[in-house]
């Protein structure tokens, strides 16, 4: 059975990969069409509810609540592929260089992400921004900068089971350099758990941006963002209570398909199941 | 490598005397990061606080009284020997001393943290056994189904939500707010309730799936089945000999999941407008109270390793097989 066969009989993979399709696509919709311009003044349409005009009402300015979360589905897609692009760079490259050359880089390396646990993702972003001041650039680097450590550590134990590996010790004994070792065999076979981290931390993206942009911290306006559309829902939740819902579906939805998806690909990609199918 | 002829517990006390060595290394190595990031690279504090419009004699003035006049070592000595002595410097946006500040701030946070983490801790368990106990039944993939859409909860929401049923609707809570534990016990315990439930019941679903792995891997171990085999009841197995072994990868991830109580904490309380250390260092970035950020932030991330190393004592000393295995 070939791995898409799998995939399609996998419900996890199922589920998640479609909402995850669901996400992309409303992000690829807001590039070309939305209901309304996303974060248009509409005063006199205020706290509109649920009509044929505004299918999920109007906020207290007047906005459409359907356009800005299409749009905002833009933003949050773009903090997580970049934050985890940054931790898969740089973590990945520490990770490697670690299982590589053992002793006391290896040392140095843990140790060092050991000490981030100390510094959780928001708190980072929360000095960063005393700092430098809000706005969704600051918010992108400290949750890429937390998921460096992360991609490290898993990284690194993965990667030490496969230079472990007889394959290895024979391309060791042929006078292969670890940087070719690394290249050729150690990163194609830890390739999977990547795949399947990287899944997780993008959705612990969203959740973090969505978290920072409710505290003000992140998407600035006029950028629609999820967390903040939350903030000024909470205001309203008196008069319009439905406004403080659909963002929190969105993130949940976004972030329920990402783990699905992880699970699943976890369990396609484990070696060891698929030799049991 | 152990030495010939070591016991036990000598080995267990070289493992925490290394370990508690670790810990103030890893403290250490936070309270420089933290100073390095607040007070030395975003330039001056007295310039942050009073803007770029402010006059030099203004800034000078308050840099002086800051004690910013000092080399970088210097004021990071002073800081740390004043932590040390609970001195956490003055906050110019209160004129009033950090630590003051953060002591009355935390009869929010503690309690509200203990809470949490005390519902989490009874949630999580009853689940991960009942789940556990129920392999591959309804009430597994029931509990494992409503936990993975309680990790992709975010905790503010959840607290929203919560305000609309409890406070909106149904009003049995307030919506927000703090009476104060002098005036109200009472009012005041319930005001924590709805934040803590919030914090809650995403840990709680992580912590779960936890509970689960590590109960069903022992489920497996030979002594389990030879307790059955004497005639012991499914739930006495569970309680008396199966929970005790699956605490230990439990207990581990508790610790860890501390830092993303503290972190839920500052957003639950901005959530909430409960007067605790997350809308504190929100009301002094806001101020630009560089000193007092620096503080808190130092406060939490001690906090997080504090805990983390109580872990691993426990982790320590409540695990025999590591004494057999040192043997």
């Amino acid at each position: 059975m070939t791995f898409w066969q799998r995939a399609l009989r996998h419900k996890s993979f199922v589920i998640g990969g479609l909402l995850v399709a669901l996400l992309i696509a409303t992000a690829l919709l807001s590039f070309v069409w939305t209901p309304y311009p996303a974060g248009e003044i509409d005063i006199p349409n205020k706290l509109k509810p649920m009509s044929a005009a505004h299918w999920l009402g109007t906020d207290s300015l007047g906005r459409d609540v359907m356009a800005m979360l299409i749009v905002g589905a833009r933003y949050s897609i773009a903090v997580g592929v970049i934050a985890v692009g940054i931790g898969i760079t740089v973590g990945v490259a520490l990770g490697l260089l670690a299982a590589a050359r053992r002793g006391w880089v290896e040392e140095l390396v843990m140790r060092g992400a050991d000490f981030t646990l100390a510094f959780p993702a928001l708190l980072t972003a929360i000095i960063l921004t005393a700092i430098y001041g809000p706005g969704l650039v600051t918010s992108i680097v400290a949750i890429g900068v937390f998921n460096i450590p992360e991609f490290a550590r898993i990284t690194r134990a993965s990667a030490n089971g496969v230079w472990a590996r007889e394959y290895v010790l024979a391309a060791r004994a042929c006078g292969k350099t670890p940087w070719h070792i690394t290249v050729e065999h150690v990163l194609p076979n830890i390739a999977a758990v990547l795949i399947v981290q990287a899944t997780i931390r993008f959705a612990i993206a969203i959740l973090a941006e969505a978290a920072l942009s409710y505290l003000g911290l992140g998407t600035q306006p006029p950028m629609p963002s999820w967390g903040r559309m939350l903030n000024e829902g909470q205001a309203m939740m008196y008069q319009a209570p439905m406004l403080a819902v659909w963002p929190g579906l969105a993130i949940v939805f976004s972030v329920l398909g990402l783990n699905l998806m992880g699970d699943g690909l976890r369990d396609l990609l484990d070696p060891r199941l698929a030799r049991q199918r | 490598m152990h030495e010939p002829g070591a016991t036990p517990d000598r080995i267990i006390s070289i493992f925490l005397f290394k370990r508690f060595a670790t810990f103030v290394a890893t403290l250490l190595a936070a309270s420089v990061l933290i100073f390095a990031a607040l007070g030395i690279l975003p330039g001056n504090a007295a310039e942050v606080r009073l803007g770029e419009s402010a006059s030099p004699e203004a800034v000078k003035a308050l840099s002086e009284k800051l004690g910013l006049d000092r080399p970088p070592a210097e004021r990071y000595l002073h800081w740390v020997v004043g932590m040390l002595h609970g001195d956490l410097g003055l906050s110019v946006s209160y004129d009033t001393p950090a630590a003051e500040l953060i002591v009355e701030r935390l009869a929010v946070t503690v309690p509200l943290a203990v809470m949490a983490m005390t519902m989490t801790t009874v949630l999580a368990l009853a689940l991960g056994l009942y789940a556990a106990s129920r392999h591959n039944k309804l009430g597994d993939v029931g509990v494992m189904a409503a936990s993975q859409v309680g990790i992709a909860v975010p905790n503010f929401w959840f607290a929203i939500l919560l305000i609309l049923l409890f406070a909106v609707k149904l009003q049995w809570f307030s919506a927000g707010g703090f009476p104060g534990w002098d005036d109200e016990p009472w009012e005041a315990f319930k005001a924590l309730i709805l934040p803590a439930v919030s914090l809650a019941v995403v840990q709680a679903a992580i912590l779960a799936r936890i509970t689960r792995s590590a109960v069903l891997d022992v489920l497996r171990e030979d002594f389990v089945r030879t307790a059955r085999a004497k005639g012991l009841s499914r739930d006495a197995v569970l309680w008396r000999h199966v929970l005790r072994n699956a605490m230990v990868p439990v207990l581990t991830v508790m610790g860890l999941q501390f830092a993303n109580l503290v972190t839920g904490t500052i957003v639950v309380e901005n959530v909430f407008a409960l007067p605790g250390l997350g809308r504190l260092i929100f009301q002094a970035i806001s101020n630009r109270d560089v000193l007092l950020v620096q503080g808190i932030v130092m406060l939490l991330a001690a906090t997080v390793l504090v805990i983390n190393f109580v872990v691993d004592v426990l982790y320590a000393v409540i695990d025999p097989r590591l004494k057999v295995h040192a043997a």
